[in-house]
């Protein structure tokens, strides 16, 4: 059994035009940069992306839209990114907004093996519109199916050679999740180690959801609201 | 009438020693800067944090440690990380004491709009649905009108809606109102603002009971 890959461009050879993507991420903190370039790189079309955001203009999934590879786009918050905005008032651009949490937890169900999930969350709003309620304990909720995605795209901190994950701060976020939602999961990571030097106790990921890692280079890490004080404050 | 500050200031008197507490982005996130001394809170960062610190000295800002509001951020001793369906997980358990967050309509059964103006701004809910169908204690920070003067407390929400029957309170530029099953009820006024401005600026039922104190900060 061999997972680790030298490099983005390999470890998403097989990605195809139409495909389902899941990609990890909060912001631009935590996303794949290098699987996002190979893939603006390779010009797969007709994506359909679950991702919490889409970019910015010219970093992250922004590229893949500014090249036109998105055919639909599944977030939960898409401000900052002009392109977006315009291919979406255009019709160009098919989107789906949801709840942070829900499309959290549907990744979630997804790798839990579980169909769906029920939530409060959008109940009373047009997110409800269409979709079954249940009523527990006197309060409402709907039905939200697990996605089903042909790849889950993201970026840990370290990894290990049998595909562990370990990740960093607040840019975990969504990627354990969508890890285990992928019926082929690809990790990129800054650092891969040989199977046995993480310590089991720390993984976040277990190897058994990742089906190919590959240490990424040259990475970024964009900042997108950099907020400091002065040493003097 | 109050500034952003002053309105951040005045929503610090909400918290109470031990609370965990979300701070939505905009005048919420302001709060933070106004704790009362002797009152302890565990700030949650939807994205994954619980011990949210300020912002980081010039130079030690780190790409992977941002806030709900992609703002470069600290932690503070005793945080700890962990993924978006845990953070929402917590949200929806009502752990989560207190959510602050900003509004741009709020109706007087409590229906709050904040996400979305057809034909003109579609950036999405984020966390917003989540927290407003869940948290036990939602107070709104925002104006009590528009820039063109008309009232964002209303009758009945225009804007597509966030959540329903969900917000408790309201500090606003003018005064702190309660929900109740009756409407908005005027619990104090800003410095300077008589309760007939307050009358005259919200559209929605407003219930004006007795002598309406000046806000203390």
């Amino acid at each position: 059994m061999n997972k680790v890959f030298n490099n983005a461009d390999e470890a998403l050879k097989d990605i195809y035009d139409g495909a389902i993507l899941l990609l990890g991420g909060f912001g631009l903190c935590g996303i794949p940069e290098n699987c996002i370039n190979a893939i603006v790189k390779k010009d797969t079309k007709n994506l359909t992306c679950i991702s919490n955001n889409a970019g910015v203009d010219d970093f992250g999934i922004g590229l893949m839209l500014q090249k036109k590879q998105v055919k639909k786009m599944i977030a939960s918050y898409v401000g900052e990114n002009a392109e977006f905005e315009r291919q979406l008032l255009s019709g160009e651009l098919e989107v789906d907004l949801i709840p942070q949490g829900t499309l959290a937890t549907r990744c979630m169900a997804a790798g839990y093996g579980m169909p769906a999930i029920f939530t409060p969350a959008g109940v009373g709003t047009e997110v409800a519109i269409g979709k079954e309620v249940r009523i527990f304990d006197n309060k409402t909720y709907l039905l939200e199916y697990a996605f089903d995605a042909d790849f889950a795209i993201v970026k840990a901190w370290k990894g290990d050679t049998d595909g562990n994950l370990i990740y960093k701060a607040t840019a975990r976020n969504f990627n354990p999740l969508m890890a285990m939602a992928g019926k082929i999961t690809i990790a990129e990571v800054e650092e891969v180690v040989p199977a046995g030097e993480l310590d089991p106790n720390q993984i976040h990921t277990p190897g058994i959801y990742v089906h190919r890692i590959f240490e990424g280079k040259n990475y970024e890490k964009r900042i997108e609201q950099r907020t400091v004080k002065k040493l003097a404050d | 009438m109050l500034n952003k500050n002053q309105i951040a200031q005045r929503l610090a008197k909400e918290l109470q020693d031990g609370f965990y507490v979300n701070l939505g982005i905009g005048i919420p996130t302001l709060v933070a800067n106004y704790i009362p001394e002797g009152i302890s809170v565990v700030l949650q960062s939807e994205n994954g944090l619980l011990g949210m610190g300020p912002f980081p000295f010039e130079g030690e800002e780190d790409a992977d440690l941002i806030n709900a509001g992609k703002q470069t951020i600290t932690t503070v001793p005793g945080s700890s990380f962990f993924d978006s369906a845990m953070s929402f997980g917590m949200i929806r358990a009502g752990k989560v004491d207190l959510t602050i967050l900003g509004a741009m309509e709020v109706s007087e059964t409590g229906d709050i709009a904040n996400w979305k103006i057809p034909g003109k701004m579609v950036k999405g809910m984020g966390g917003a649905m989540d927290l407003v169908a869940s948290a036990k204690n939602i107070v709104v920070a925002m104006m009590h009108t528009n820039p063109k003067g008309e009232s964002k407390l209303l009758h009945r929400c225009v804007l597509p809606l966030t959540g329903i029957g969900c917000v408790k309170k309201i500090v606003s530029d003018l005064a702190v109102l309660d929900i109740t099953n009756e409407g908005f009820k005027l619990l104090e006024r800003a410095p300077g603002v008589s309760v007939e401005e307050i009358i005259a600026k919200t559209a929605g039922k407003l219930i004006v009971d007795g002598e309406i104190p000046e806000m203390q900060f």
